[in-house]
């Protein structure tokens, strides 16, 4: 037995049966390809003895098309997917199949995007490819996902059509379970070597050539599509042929539909799979209590036999539920619906099935939505019905369409009598996930309880809140579902700050332990605790156990590394294994894990150990207790209607319960929600020392979260301030003189990154280490700063016409229009963000490709997008991730056309119109904040006079008259969509001359899905996919928008120079034509502590790696060179840069002369790229035309 | 001329031998070294906070990376197996006994006694002739006593003694109260020999950013006076063997070392800024010296101007200093 999760699982078995991998990264399938890239990386051999190929290619379409060839030149070749990246192979796969060519794809199968992306699991991706040809294998567990891999691959070569094997994103792809291993000789005796020689000699080859993938006419396209019936006929058999082999291999038999249930069941469900395994499992409670249904599993979709359907079906059968997990708007049925129905048809009328069942079709579990026990039985309830509800939905409240179906939220069935459920609550960065899948693997490798994990989280980066569900018990776990409410016999809050926010109790069985993580002392824990959870101590009678699992960290070494901790804590009262048995294996884990390499962090962790077992109190729950008040929520009180009542109902995790009528149908969603947030993650704050700051406005720029504000206000408002509210004189001549300054946080939505404090270039004369702006225990300022942030917000603006936006000090009294993003603390790519709405955010369109940037930008609840006191701000948009800089651009069109049209109309209605106002309408100067301010008012003039002309060209000026004002449109992505995926887009948009500006936010390697390859990632970094360091050289990809010399580039770092990063924005947004800003963006993935993050900007610039400069095409018409280096030459060693970051150190760890040898080539390369550029930006171009280089020039 | 030694019951062919330095990285180097007549080899320190450092970040990066959300549990690939820093410096000690005939001498440095015996085993099973600890502790902490400093050290050396058979040597600062108590405290708890003494880098001041930096400055031939002394205090009444280090350049200077009772002398500064070959120029003006004054071996030289057999014995000690403040003259054309 095994424990793992569904991916790996699955590319186990695709590494051992393949030659080539071609990978690309996506949520939730990324794993997959990692495991396979990592194997690689140590030469783990397939069952043909040597290590498959793996390739990273520039997005799914391009695995798709390598491994199409990989095939046709002879390999054995699979890939690994979901979502839109299954989409983008989708014309391949209609190749490969057309051809007959074994290949398989596994996917970890995922929402489709459509009125927003999801991450989650469902259908709606693979029933995209029904078309295509390609076999569909479902999976419904992790065991099932070894097993049926292994099958896919056998009976793609066995019966050439390809196979797409998949299985439930996140619930299947991300479950860890205890499961059967199977060995290579089972792989061996699966697959026969004759196949595989066929295949390999129909291979392209020279020796022995054919033409293959010819065009064709009317003639015979028809008839060729025509000829590949017999090996769909033949599919299915050969796929049961081979379920039949491995039962006979392993004892664990498959077949093309599984029947559970009665043997003269009435009512039977059809579904596939995880939500089958919870199926399975209250259809067996079900038939115990007497009731006459059953369950079909689909495995084999595609070719789909409705011979095998109908003849798993029992006889008695009189209705059938079939439930789709996929959403086709507009269809008269989902697709297994229809499937069944016809199969039936078809059967019934062929004289096969003796009566027609009524069949009835709905929707579950899209987006991983929960889908349990009660829903499953309300399915099968509904079937009792006289009339039974068709196109019915289950797991949601639908007001709207009123498909839903009720359910029994209570219903449970019998499957955990003996099993133990645990729940724990923490945080994405305190480790408890990570120590929980360690308990798991205790658990699973040595008892005989089978074991289960998984493992939900919220959608932010930083603070992330983490719920982990561990069943474990004697029988096989089959519940794909969480731990319901009062089901836990454990629970545990890793966060003592987690308890008044989270009903965590509710989880809890009556009589269950509860472990809390507090720093109190035992004594003062029971009256510290909300009344609400006193009280449900009480009335489950729950045995309560505290423990000081910082306290004891600290004691121990371990810093505040409390997993360990938590780990012994619930190993030692939960009773799930002998307390001494236990305690010996996590100290065994420990030793694995860190091993010789790491002796002083064993000794600590086993000393903690120790410690822990000393350190767990019980507390005494009194039976009757007066509660004591919980403490009121006000964040809400000044928000809308909409705010109230769906976003604050999300933010409390109850999403769930939100009705369809709730939301909005389109997903258009209001700005400005993450200032209701208030997460109070930070433990220390900056405070501001107003006699010391010289207001330079660094700490503001630099601020991830936009948590610190500079602002400036007339000296007289400060009347009505909060005592202790701090302001400051105005520092500056050409500011104005009765004006204070106040730079202020916002306690609740600082992370604590101190940031602010590392920017700040001012200290004390007397003690150096006091600067302008400092960290402190958050508790000491906390309250002061949330009445301070009040009255601070109060303030007005101050007029943006009037701002000096050249400067730093002048651009930070700008309000940013981005704020509390959930981005890691210290994040490298916000301040970018944060900066470009500071100067441009009330006239901004985003269009924002997948990737970090969308998800802290607009993963619900909330959006760090807001608007400023006139209700304007950024309109932000996500397409995709592939196509951003398309998106963008037809943005541009479309409010270039509706300008041009205003402008027309503005001409048609000249003589109705005052004549000075329309022509300073049409040639204003637009180009600076008081051009834009000019034209506000003049549109509001325009709006004015409009209303009073009755003509039907005046009620259409009204509706495009705002596009009179210049609409700034900007591209943001990451390296991943710029210099990859999207990388044909956004050349194109390059070139299209069309006024827009894109900003790419490097942090050189796919951060959002986990840190992969990009090919901005440098040479010998490591990151996945480039397990032993990255081969070439990042891409240069400023130097080849250089080329088009009609787009402005700039590459910027705020960190190591914030004013040319400035000035870099206002002439991208400024140049009338595309623009494009590279900018350095450090991030976890790179290795660092991101307290650390300007340093690293500043060595990337010192060392060459990341050169300053900016190439402004309108200074060659002027007779200048476009080019300025805003950086020197390289003055630090590279490798000062690189022995800094993890990413390129641990090189030298695994792959040490290698490493070295990197090392010397990127020194060369960054300084010959130097020179290249100092001698580019040398020429001169007084006299172009000559083609004559003159050093000396305009530099 | 035999210039023979013993050092730390290791037989040696002469007094010269390179200390901790990074020169003993470059296996190339090391065999120059070797080449040019150095009799054994003190490998580069394995410091303390760098183990230390490289599990923590190894712990922080690779094992812990708890990234925590959706989409990504972590961001770097896990490695089978990476080499720790332990693990090159073991590498390297067992590289350098391969490919040389000389000893070699693995250096630990640090000042807690968390893994140290760990360490020190390990450097045994991997080949190494002796251990030098080099306990480089700077006593902040106003609370705490000298005693409680010494004690200290004398622990940490009482725990390694006890775990290794490889003759152990003390590599210790000038900054103690009672070096000579001191030393016998380190001679009764085990310690083999005694080296005198390490030189601190001391932290600097920048004055632009007005923040505390680390600077390195070789070390000059004056600065080997201070080592002089206190071997030369010490010989003939401590039991062990002692090593002078910290600004032996020349031959003139080893000589003094020698005469004042060093069984080696450890050379650094002179080797980076000259190269490998100085040593044995300076190697063979020792000899010359030697010859030219009639000596026949070494040993007959070791401590022949220690304090006990000095000429005027209190020269070594505060008289010595009476009289050169005394004999002090201002420079000619200087007023003060």
């Amino acid at each position: 037995m095994i424990t793992l999760d569904g991916n790996e699982a699955a590319a186990r078995i695709a590494y051992a049966l393949s030659d080539v991998c071609a990978i690309y990264p996506i949520t939730p399938a990324s794993p997959m390809g990692e495991w396979a890239d990592a194997w690689s990386a140590t030469d783990k051999p397939n069952l043909w003895g040597h290590a498959p190929t793996i390739v990273e290619m520039q997005s799914e379409g391009g695995a798709a098309g390598a491994i199409h060839g990989a095939i046709q030149a002879g390999a054995l070749a699979s890939t690994f997917t979901a979502s839109q990246g299954l989409l983008l192979m989708i014309p391949n796969m209609y190749k490969i199949a057309g051809e007959l060519s074994p290949l398989v794809i596994h996917v970890a199968a995922r929402s489709l995007a459509a009125q927003a992306l999801s991450i989650f699991g469902d259908h709606s991706d693979v029933m995209a490819t029904r078309g295509t040809g390609f076999a569909l294998l479902c999976s419904g567990s992790v065991q099932e996902v070894q097993d049926l891999a292994l099958i896919a691959h056998a009976a793609t070569l066995r019966g050439r059509l390809p196979v797409c094997h998949f299985f439930d994103g996140f619930r299947t792809s991300h479950e860890v379970a205890k499961i059967a291993h199977l060995d290579r000789d089972v792989m061996r005796a699966m697959i026969e070597d004759d196949w595989v020689r066929t295949h390999r000699a129909r291979a392209l080859s020279p020796d022995h050539p054919v033409l293959r993938g010819s065009s064709q006419n009317p003639d015979v396209y028809f008839q060729g599509r025509e000829s590949v019936n017999p090996y769909y006929a033949a599919f299915p058999e050969i796929v049961q042929s081979l379920m039949q082999r491995f039962g006979e291999l392993t004892g664990r038999r498959y077949g093309l539909f599984d029947y559970i249930g009665a043997e003269d069941a009435e009512r039977v469900l059809i579904m596939m799979g995880s939500g089958s395994e919870t199926a399975e499992e209250t259809v067996g409670y079900l038939v115990r209590e007497g009731e006459k249904i059953g369950l079909i599993k689909v495995r084999l979709y595609r070719p789909f036999s409705s011979a095998a359907l109908v003849e798993a079906l029992p006889d008695s059968v009189q209705r059938i539920a079939v439930l789709d997990r996929c959403k086709e708007p507009g269809a008269d049925g989902e697709p297994l619906y229809k499937d069944v129905v016809t199969a039936l048809a078809e059967q019934y009328g062929n004289g096969v099935l003796r009566q027609m069942p009524r069949v009835i079709g709905g929707r579950y579990g899209l987006s991983s939505k929960e889908f349990t026990p009660g829903m499953v039985k309300a399915v099968l309830d509904e079937l009792n019905n006289e009339q039974p509800k068709n196109g019915f939905t289950i797991g949601i409240h639908d007001d709207v369409s009123f498909t839903s179906l009720d359910w029994n939220a209570d219903f449970r069935t019998d499957a955990h009598t003996k099993a133990m459920q645990a729940v724990f609550y923490g945080l994405g960065s305190d480790g408890t996930v990570s120590a929980n899948k360690n308990s798991i693997k205790i658990i699973g490798e040595q008892t005989s309880l089978h074991a289960q994990g998984y493992f939900v989280y919220d959608s932010k980066k930083s603070g992330a809140v983490t719920i982990s569900h561990l069943r474990f018990g004697p029988d096989s776990i089959g519940s794909s579902y969480l731990i319901d409410d009062h089901a836990a016999q454990f629970v545990a809050c890793h966060q003592p700050r987690f308890l008044g926010r989270y009903d965590m109790l509710a989880k809890a069985a009556p009589e269950a332990v509860f472990l809390l993580n507090t720093p109190l002392a035992p004594g003062q824990v029971w009256d510290a605790l909300p009344g609400s959870v006193q009280q449900q101590l009480i009335d489950k009678r729950i045995r309560f156990y505290v423990i000081d699992g910082y306290g004891i960290a600290q004691q121990a070494g371990m810093g505040k590394r409390i997993n360990t901790i938590m780990q012994t804590a619930f190993f030692a009262i939960s009773g799930v294994l002998p307390q001494d048995e236990a305690i010996a294996a996590i100290k065994h884990a420990v030793e694995k894990t860190y091993g010789k390499k790491g002796q002083r962090i064993v000794e600590f962790n086993c000393r903690a150990i120790d410690m822990t077992l000393e350190g767990l109190h019980q507390i005494d729950v009194p039976e009757e207790a007066l509660p004591a008040a919980d403490i009121q929520d006000s964040r809400f009180d000044r928000a809308s209607d909409f705010v109230r009542s769906f976003t604050a109902e999300l933010i409390a995790g109850r999403g769930d319960a939100v009705s369809v009528s709730r939301m909005p149908a389109d997903g258009s969603f209001p700005l400005g929600t993450a200032a209701f947030e208030k997460r109070n993650l930070a433990l220390e704050l900056p405070l501001w020392d107003e006699d010391l700051c010289t207001q330079c406005g660094k700490c503001p720029l630099v601020c991830p979260h936009g948590v610190i504000r500079s602002k400036l206000y007339p000296a007289s408002l400060l009347e009505g301030a909060p005592e202790g509210f701090k302001s400051a004189a105005v520092k500056g001549k050409d500011l104005p003189q009765d004006h204070a300054v106040s730079y202020q946080i916002a306690p609740e939505d600082c992370t604590g990154c101190g940031l602010c404090v590392d920017i700040c270039p001012i200290r004390d004369k007397s003690n150096a280490s006091h600067k302008a702006i400092n960290m402190v225990p958050a508790e000491q300022v906390h309250d002061q700063d949330k009445a301070n942030w009040e009255f601070f917000l109060s303030l007005p603006e101050y007029d943006r016409a009037r701002v000096k936006t050249k400067t730093i000090k002048g651009a930070m009294f700008m309000q940013p229009l981005f704020e509390f993003s959930g981005a890691c603390e210290g994040c490298g790519e916000t301040p970018y963000i944060k900066l470009a709405t500071q100067l441009f955010g009330d006239r901004m369109l985003i269009a924002n490709a997948t990737g970090c940037s969308s998800i802290y930008g607009g993963n619900l609840p909330t959006t760090p997008y807001t608007t400023d006191p006139n209700g304007r701000g950024p309109a932000w948009s996500n397409s995709l991730f592939e196509d951003n800089a398309e998106f963008g651009l037809g943005m541009r069109i479309a409010l270039d056309m509706r300008a041009n049209y205003a402008r027309l109309l503005l001409n048609e209605l000249k003589a109705q119109l005052d004549a000075e106002l329309v022509e300073q309408l049409l040639s204003a100067d637009q180009t600076d904040e008081g051009g834009i301010a000019l034209q506000r008012e003049r549109i509001l003039k325009l709006r004015a006079a409009l209303v009073k002309i009755d003509q039907p060209q005046a009620r259409e000026l009204e509706s495009v008259a705002d596009n009179l004002l210049r609409k700034s449109v900007w591209i943001i992505g990451g390296d991943g969509w710029a210099y990859d995926i999207g990388y044909g887009g956004l050349d194109h948009v390059l070139a299209s001359g069309a006024n827009v500006n894109i900003l790419v936010l490097d942090t050189e390697v796919y951060s959002n899905t986990g840190g992969q390859t990009s090919k901005a990632t440098p040479l010998g970094a490591v990151a996945k996919f480039s397990a032993a360091g990255r081969p070439s050289m990042k891409k240069d990809l400023g130097m080849l928008a250089m080329a088009y010399e009609n787009v402005y580039v700039a590459h910027v770092a705020y960190g190591a120079k914030d004013v040319q990063t400035l000035r870099a924005f206002l002439d991208a947004e400024a140049h009338p034509g595309p623009s494009l800003i590279i900018a350095y963006a450090p991030c976890i993935a790179h290795g660092v502590d991101m307290s650390n993050n300007h340093r690293q900007q500043q060595l990337a610039v010192d060392s060459g790696h990341w050169p300053l400069f900016r190439y402004e095409p309108l200074r060659a018409a002027a007779g200048k060179n476009p080019l300025h280096l805003d950086s020197s030459e390289p003055k630090v060693p590279y490798r000062e840069f690189v022995k800094s970051e993890t990413r390129f150190s641990m090189l030298w760890k695994t792959h040490p002369e290698l490493a070295e040898r990197y090392l010397q080539q990127a020194q060369q390369a960054v300084t010959a790229r130097y020179r290249h550029y100092e001698q580019l930006a040398a020429i001169s171009w007084e006299d172009s035309s000559s083609g004559q280089d003159t050093a000396g020039g305009d530099k | 001329m035999d210039l023979g030694t013993t050092f730390l019951g290791l037989k040696l062919a002469n007094p010269l031998v390179p200390s901790a330095s990074p020169l003993s990285r470059d296996l190339g180097m090391a065999k120059r070294l070797e080449d040019a007549g150095a009799a054994a080899l003190v490998m580069y320190s394995l410091f303390e906070e760098e183990v230390r450092h490289d599990e923590e970040a190894a712990a922080r990066f690779i094992h812990e990376q708890y990234t925590g959300f959706n989409e990504a549990d972590d961001f770097f690939p896990v490695p089978d197996s990476y080499a720790s820093i332990m693990d090159e410096y073991l590498e390297q000690l067992q590289a350098l006994k391969q490919s040389l005939s000389i000893p070699v001498i693995a250096s630990l440095n640090g000042v807690h006694d968390e893994g140290w015996i760990h360490y020190a085993r390990e450097l045994e099973q991997a080949g190494a002739d002796a251990l030098e600890l080099n306990v480089y502790y700077v006593a902040g902490n106003i609370d705490e006593s000298a005693a409680e400093v010494e004690s200290r050290y004398v622990e940490m050396l009482y725990t390694v003694r006890q775990q290794v058979k490889l003759p152990v040597c003390m590599k210790l600062s000038p900054q103690f109260s009672s070096v000579g108590h001191f030393v016998k405290s380190l001679q009764a708890a085990g310690a083999n020999g005694v080296t005198l003494f390490n030189r601190f880098y001391q932290p600097d001041i920048d004055l632009e950013s007005r923040e505390v930096s680390n600077t390195l400055t070789l070390s000059s031939s004056y600065e080997s006076l201070l080592r002089i002394h206190w071997l030369a205090l010490l010989y003939g009444r401590v039991q062990l063997d002692m090593s002078a280090t910290g600004g032996f350049h020349r031959a003139e200077d080893c000589l003094k070392a020698i005469m004042a009772g060093a069984s080696t002398v450890q050379l650094c500064s002179v080797l980076l800024q000259q190269g490998a070959e100085v040593l044995s120029t300076i190697l063979q003006d020792m000899r010359e010296w030697l010859e030219e004054n009639e000596y026949e071996t070494l040993d007959e030289l070791r401590g022949s101007v220690s304090q006990q057999h000095a000429i005027d014995p209190a020269a070594y000690e505060r008289l010595n200093y009476v009289e050169l403040l005394h004999s002090h003259k201002n420079p000619a054309g200087i007023w003060r």
